[in-house]
């Protein structure tokens, strides 16, 4: 388990980084407040005894998908946000309202299961996650045998996605033009 | 030992080592400018600090410009450093940084030299800043992984044409050559059963990998180069059509620091390719004297980092469509396929199935 002093202060960089990300108006720095919350997320699961899911988090999220997200938003050129008194108008008006409504009932549900401790706050599951084997070779030991199947239909997933995008960006060239 | 004793003294070799690189950073500019030179038939720097020879009236000069490094540091540090107007100003400032601190990072998990003891410290199993990490390969992958925002930040903080193409020039670069870097890093992995960098080592033993897959090695070493952005893949600073690339609004020591980044990285790549491929710290003698895996280690790395200036000073510059389908449609495929082959051999030898095969082989050829 990790200590409180540390906890309190990398929480308070996640959810500060967290908010900083939805309340920043310029795109790129709501990207990199992301990567700062997903860095401060990987430290967390290192010092819950979780090298491998750290390690993976940083090269999954913070080192390939936020990457193509500044990407994207460089091509476009789309740092700057809308100001919020366009949205009012227009048929987005009723998206905050959703979003609330969403949100109340997030915060509802984890509010509900914290107080009946069916998150593993403290109590049995958090000693019976310390006990837990998390090198690399028990995790793979355990996708690879117990949970094979599930990790194949991801593959396929994954891989429908990978030929979509390949469809849809796929266009006819003609000439050798060089892209 | 306490975990606050072994954090104590990680901080204290990561120190020592953290400087040992920066300066090594200094001499590595100096070894590529001589190499050059004296690839180009020229001298290269020799005027900047000299051991004269006394006996011969100081006409003889040993070592001419070592100093070299330093003088270029107070260059850097005395120029002026001006902010352009309308750059993103804690973005432009913070990108040098996100620069230097991976190519720093990676240092963590490198195995310098094997067990040994100094005093009232033992160093088990090897000697590294962060020794004995289960994970160490995929730190690897996630500290290049996120070294790419240093340059991505700095093209587009920059507010300028030329800078951002740098920067999207080279976030698609690193992107496309990472798969086929991370797919080959798997090899070592494969054939070591670990994903411990000391155990790696451990497992070139008889022979490094090098020779066991020159292939991978290979695949290995050009992906490096292109993560590195070095030539002939440094299309994110190729001067006649982006002037400088992502770093062009840069002056003064915050351009050094991509400059040194570069550099860093270079070391720290090397030092990962003399781990995964050329036996990391060991050579002979290494278990009688355990000092002497630092002299491997450390003469490997800059046999790598010759290879890299050879390599700049022979071949010229890919263009980028070039670039593009070399990543994707050369190196990926042969990384790929070198790796399930050598999945299907280590099965099959786990099986016991190679062994008779490799026979029928040969005695259909001896006959």
């Amino acid at each position: 388990m990790i200590h409180p002093i540390p906890f309190i202060l990398l929480a308070a960089v996640a959810v500060a980084a967290a908010l900083g990300m939805l309340l920043s108006h310029n795109a790129v720095h709501s990207a990199l407040y992301l990567v700062l919350n997903f860095i401060t997320v990987a430290i967390f699961y290192l010092a819950l005894n979780a090298p491998f899911i750290a390690m993976v988090q940083i090269t999954v999220y913070a080192g390939a998908i936020v990457v193509l997200f500044l990407f994207v938003i460089m091509l476009l050129g789309a740092e700057r946000l809308r100001s919020a008194a366009d949205d009012v108008r227009g048929p987005e008006r009723l998206h905050r309202y959703t979003a609330l409504a969403l949100a109340l009932v997030l915060i509802g549900v984890v509010g509900y299961l914290l107080f009946q401790g069916g998150l593993g706050v403290g109590g049995t599951a958090a000693t019976a996650g310390a006990a837990l084997d998390a090198s690399p070779q028990a995790l793979g030991m355990e996708l690879f045998q117990s949970y094979v199947l599930p990790f194949q239909v991801t593959g396929v997933l994954l891989l429908a996605a990978i030929a979509g995008v390949v469809i849809f960006g796929h266009t006819k060239k003609r000439g050798g033009e060089n892209a | 030992m306490t975990p606050g004793a072994i954090a104590i003294r990680a901080l204290i070799i990561g120190f020592i080592i953290s400087f040992a690189v920066i300066t090594g950073f200094a001499y590595t500019t100096l070894l590529e400018r001589k190499v050059l030179a004296r690839l180009q038939h020229r001298v290269g720097p020799n005027r900047a600090g000299y051991i004269p020879v006394p006996w011969r009236g100081g006409e003889k000069r040993f070592l001419g410009g070592f100093m070299q490094p330093a003088a270029d540091a107070v260059k850097l540090f005395m120029k002026e450093d001006p902010t352009p107007a309308k750059v993103d100003k804690i973005t432009y400032n913070l990108a040098p940084m996100l620069a230097v601190i991976p190519a720093i990072l990676i240092l963590a998990v490198i195995p310098w030299a094997p067990a040994f003891r100094l005093g009232p410290w033992r160093f088990t199993p090897y000697f590294a800043i962060a020794p004995g990490i289960n994970v160490g390969v995929l730190f690897i992958l996630a500290i290049t992984s996120i070294s790419v925002y240093g340059i991505i930040l700095a093209g587009w903080a920059s507010n300028s044409k030329y800078a951002i193409l740098g920067g999207i020039r080279a976030s698609a670069q690193m992107i496309s050559y990472e798969l086929a870097l991370g797919i080959i890093v798997l090899i070592p992995i494969m054939m070591a059963n670990s994903m411990n960098l000391g155990e790696i080592v451990e497992a070139q033993r008889p022979f490094w990998f090098a020779f066991i897959q020159p292939l991978a090695a290979i695949v290995f070493f050009i992906a490096a180069l292109a993560e590195l952005q070095r030539a002939p893949f440094d299309l994110l600073e190729a001067e006649q059509e982006l002037s400088a690339g992502f770093n062009v609004e840069y002056a003064g020591m915050r351009f050094g620091m991509f400059f040194m980044a570069e550099y860093m990285k270079m070391i720290s790549l090397s030092a990962i390719f003399a781990t995964f491929f050329l036996g990391g710290y060991g050579g002979p003698f290494v278990d009688r004297f355990p000092w002497l895996g630092f002299i491997y280690i450390i003469a490997k790395i800059i046999g790598c980092l010759f290879l890299m200036i050879w390599i700049r000073a022979s071949l010229p510059r890919l263009r980028y469509d070039q670039l593009m389908g070399f990543g994707w449609k050369g190196l990926l495929p042969i990384a790929v396929l070198n790796f399930i082959i050598t999945a299907v051999l280590i099965v099959m030898a786990e099986e016991g199935t190679l062994a008779p095969l490799l026979e029928t082989i040969r005695g259909f050829f001896i006959g």
